[in-house]
């Protein structure tokens, strides 16, 4: 199967530090978040699969212990925002999408 | 068969006879029936003038009928026991009734002394002992300008109180020299008389009373053995109780000489199978006037029934407590009447303080105190004497202030035995705090949870605090209060960092303080300290990623990941118009609609992208945010008050609407609510609010630390006849010393029963300015109050901010999960079970 391509989503410049927003990339919600202090971005999908709704870009996030994680806006789970793991609930998970800053554009696989 | 038992009288003592026995292990061999004179169930008699400050006959009960009912105690109200059949074991009432009984338990209490006057029944002669007696007291003061109090002991002092909260012109006549002589000695009967004269109770001592007869220029006029009158309206007889010993006497149960049902050890009487317990019982030729030892024979009278083995072997008498706002404490042998006994004292005319200890001869033991004026000490002499320890090598320092281990200076509380009482009040023992800190309990609110102490007169608070913390550093509990991973500082250490190192940005601080990214506890701390000390924009840049799930849509996220929506209706007053408009907007946007607690309007399901159009309508119509989403004033719950309220004595909702402006948007370490109640009916239930304000004849009475909820709490009373000006001062200090002080997410309730001191600490910051941070405090606020923004309305005025109230940023689908159904003509979300009904019609949502 051949590699889904890579979509513009935003501006680089669109993605306010340290906080999430959500894109619609082929029918599936994705969340996409930057951090500041790693000058990095992370990409999870958007659904809670807890809170059962589409919120988690509306998260903060942070760090526990070595891990960068997303807290739930609704019931405050912590989701890893690298392996898409629920620390607090191993049991569920987030899917994780490959996501670069291209040419100022942010871009998501999904 | 179960065993029968009746309680004859349910007043506090009877009824603590009661619960004890029905939560005994045994309790289903046993049936209760109780009988009381009086038309209510047990009440807080210790508590009784809070009748007077607004607490209700409701506020003051100790149970219920739901509860006995629930305990299957039978009770019988106004019927009097009358007669006893010791042969049939039987009880006989006024009404004819008789009851068999296995045990009997005689808790008749006592009476209220009159002494033989001629003209000491008139329609103004009063006593002070129950409910009635209160409302006879109010009524009759509703007619008067002038009351005399006649007794200046303990509860005398505490009518007198009542009388000045009434507005009266009051006057105490003691027959002794001096003002509570039974607890006090001379110097400190003196000081505390100059402390109450110096708030305008006049008092008289060595005054015998020969007759009430009509007065002049008053309806009575009290004519005295030295030949001197006084002149009042009414009178209200103190003088000492009586044991309520009718009953026993009639019966021929064995009375004391000076009356008083005579019991052993184990409360019994002389007869088999009747014990007698509380203030109609004596004890080794002794009457105890006090609820504690009262509380001891329920507890002794239950386990001699049950199988058990206590005793009554005598209960301490000291006594701590505040008349008519004067500290005064007497502990042990306080007149020094042992032989050989020697004293210390201390007395400073210019603070007004007076201490005496008296020491037994050798100069080892403590054997009683006077304190009057500061009663820091009380604790640690108390103990001190009821457990026998050793004074200290230098025994002034347990009295003298401000050297070097003073009056503040603790008994290592390692030194006292286990079984060492340290809460009175509730029976809770040394041992019963250790081990319910080895059960888990890490804070004074656990403490207060699990067992009562510290809940009845908060006379041991410091002490339970010394005992807890011990226990804790013993069991190698290391109680970190730091915030979370990233800060190793409390939040009021971190509240302190940002305010005097004046750091305005959570990056500031976590480069400067902490580690790592931070997370979804410490960033909305942060979030909160920032805005409650700078009261910048939340969702300036700096600050959006601080903040939580509903600020930082300024929104309440609901299940479904939709918000709600509550305009600020500030005191619950609305036009018309306004109300309109909200309906026209929910009409619009299908909003669901339902009307909060707080009197104002919740319209639920907007979603992200609809917030700004929303709001720009409502803000267009005058309104403004509610801050319903964030961790500051919520509301103030008013009544309708004076303007239109038949009973309503001052401006209630004029006041609340004052309020509410001036707390808009102030961000504190948990929600804040207030209530306004414009008189003492109490309609807006402002008790159970953080900041409580009620209504007066004499001004505004301020309660703090009130919750609702979860884990109710009244508010205490915190000062009263205050005027607009001092009401709002006092309000701005304690929020302020809240903000700066309260931990993460902890309202006022818990600050307040974790604070050390609790509410007279509290008393001293805010009124006495004991810390001299009052006009910091005050500062602040205005500083704070001089930033308020409407976060909707700068919102909605500024496109750019507008942005990020968009499901996605790439398109402008909106979220395809959402789906409602109709119930009582409105929206609701659908259930699990209606969304994978292909046959159910889903509401069509707006644009």
């Amino acid at each position: 199967m051949s590699e889904k391509p890579w979509i513009s989503v935003c501006e680089f410049d669109d993605l306010i530090p340290d906080t999430g927003v959500c894109a619609l990339v082929n029918n599936q919600q994705v969340a996409i978040f930057r951090s500041r202090r790693l000058n990095e971005i992370f990409a999870v999908s958007n659904y809670d699969p807890i809170g059962e709704a589409n919120v988690l870009s509306r998260g903060i996030i942070g760090s526990i212990g070595d891990e960068v994680v997303v807290a739930s806006p609704l019931y405050k789970e912590h989701y890893n925002l690298r392996t898409g793991e629920c620390l607090e609930k191993p049991e569920y998970n987030v899917a994780v999408y490959p996501v670069r800053i291209d040419d100022g554009l942010v871009q998501v696989q999904a | 068969m179960k065993k029968r038992i009746v309680v004859v009288g349910n007043g506090m003592v009877g009824h603590k006879f009661i619960d004890n026995l029905v939560n005994h292990a045994d309790a289903d061999q046993y049936k209760v029936i109780t009988f009381s004179e009086e038309p209510r169930l047990a009440y807080d008699r210790v508590q009784l003038s809070k009748y007077f400050s607004g607490s209700t006959a409701e506020d003051l009960a100790l149970t219920n009928a739901d509860y006995y009912n629930e305990k299957s105690v039978e009770f019988i109200l106004k019927d009097k026991v009358i007669d006893l059949d010791f042969d049939n074991k039987e009880v006989i009432t006024a009404s004819g009734r008789r009851e068999g009984y296995d045990k009997l338990i005689l808790a008749t209490g006592s009476f209220p002394f009159v002494p033989p006057i001629p003209g000491n029944n008139g329609e103004h002669c009063l006593v002070y002992r129950t409910i009635e007696d209160l409302e006879a007291i109010t009524n009759s003061a509703k007619q008067s300008k002038v009351g005399v109090v006649v007794g200046g002991g303990l509860l005398g002092l505490e009518a007198a109180a009542a009388l000045k909260a009434a507005g009266l012109e009051t006057h105490v006549v003691e027959f002794a020299p001096r003002l509570m002589a039974v607890q006090l000695d001379e110097g400190g009967g003196k000081l505390l008389r100059r402390k109450i004269e110096a708030i305008g109770v006049k008092v008289h001592t060595q005054k015998a009373t020969n007759e009430i007869v009509a007065g002049t220029e008053l309806r009575y006029r009290m004519n005295f053995a030295d030949g001197s009158h006084l002149e009042t309206d009414m009178i209200l007889f103190s003088a000492g109780i009586r044991p309520q010993d009718e009953l026993a006497r009639k019966c021929g149960i064995q009375l004391g000489e000076r009356g008083g049902i005579v019991v052993d050890n184990n409360c019994q009487t002389n007869i088999d199978n009747v014990y007698a317990i509380g203030e109609c019982a004596l004890w080794n030729n002794r009457i105890y006037g006090l609820v504690a030892p009262g509380y001891q024979m329920a507890k002794v009278a239950v386990s001699h029934i049950t199988g058990g083995s206590d005793q009554f072997m005598g209960a301490d008498m000291s006594t701590k407590l505040k008349l008519l706002g004067v500290d005064v404490a007497s502990i042990g042998d306080a007149h020094g009447t042992t032989p050989g006994s020697l004293s210390y004292t201390y007395s400073n005319d210019v603070d007004e303080v007076y201490k005496r200890m008296i020491v037994s001869a050798d100069n080892k033991k403590l054997l009683g105190a006077v304190l009057v004026g500061d009663v820091e000490a009380y604790g640690t002499l108390q103990q001190m004497c009821v457990n026998g320890m050793d004074l200290p090598e230098d025994p002034n320092c347990l009295i003298l202030p401000n050297v070097e281990g003073g009056s503040g200076m603790a008994i290592g509380v390692d030194a006292l035995p286990e079984a060492a009482m340290i809460c009175s009040c509730y029976d809770v023992s040394k041992g019963a705090i250790c081990c319910s800190v080895q059960n888990g309990a890490r804070t004074m609110g656990d403490i207060k949870a699990l067992t009562k102490a510290s809940t009845g007169c908060g006379g041991c608070t410091a002490l339970t605090k010394q005992v807890m913390d011990s226990e804790l550093k013993k069991l190698g509990v290391e109680v970190s209060n730091h915030i979370c991973e990233h800060f190793p500082h409390s939040r009021q250490e971190l509240a302190d960092i940002v305010r005097i190192k004046q750091i305005k940005t959570f990056d500031e601080l976590l480069d400067g303080h902490g580690h790592g990214l931070g997370c979804d506890i410490c960033k909305p701390a942060v979030g909160s300290i920032l805005a409650a000390f700078w009261n910048e924009y939340v969702l300036d840049k700096k600050h959006i990623g601080l903040q939580d799930t509903n600020d930082i849509f300024l929104g309440n996220m609901q299940k479904d990941g939709t918000y709600s929506i509550v305009p600020r209706v500030a005191g619950g007053e609305i036009t018309p118009d306004k109300l309109i408009v909200l309906g026209q907007v929910a009409k619009q946007y299908k909003l669901y609609t339902k009307i909060t607690g707080g009197q104002r309007i919740d319209l639920f399901g907007a979603q992200l992208h609809q917030l700004p159009a929303i709001w720009k309508v409502l803000v267009e119509a005058g309104f403004e945010t509610g801050h319903a989403y964030g961790k500051s004033l919520r509301t103030v719950k008013s009544c309708v008050g004076s303007t239109w309220c038949r009973y309503g004595v001052l401006d209630s909702v004029g006041m609340a609407i004052t309020l509410e402006n001036r707390y808009k948007g102030v961000r504190a370490p948990h929600k804040i609510k207030f209530g306004v109640s414009g008189c003492t009916r109490e309609c807006a239930e402002a008790q159970s609010k953080d900041f409580g304000v009620i209504a007066t004849e004499t001004g505004w009475s301020l309660y703090v630390c009130g919750n609702g909820g979860m884990r109710p709490r009244h508010a205490d009373l915190f000062a009263t006849g205050l005027d607009d000006v001092t009401l709002i001062k006092y309000i701005d200090r304690v929020m302020m010393f809240y903000i700066r002080t309260g931990d993460r997410l902890q309202r006022t309730s818990v600050w307040l029963e974790n604070m050390e001191g609790g509410l007279d600490y509290l008393k001293k910051v805010v009124i006495d300015d004991k810390l001299s941070i009052c006009a910091e405090l005050e500062a602040q606020m205005a500083y704070n109050i001089s930033q308020y923004q409407c976060e909707w309305k700068t919102t909605v005025e500024n496109d750019e901010l507008q942005k990020r109230f968009k499901h996605f940023i790439n398109t402008d689908a909106t979220d395809s999960n959402l789906a409602y159904v109709v119930e009582r003509e409105q929206i609701r979300p659908a259930t699990a079970l209606e969304r994978n009904n292909t046959n159910i019609q889903f509401v069509e949502l707006v644009d």
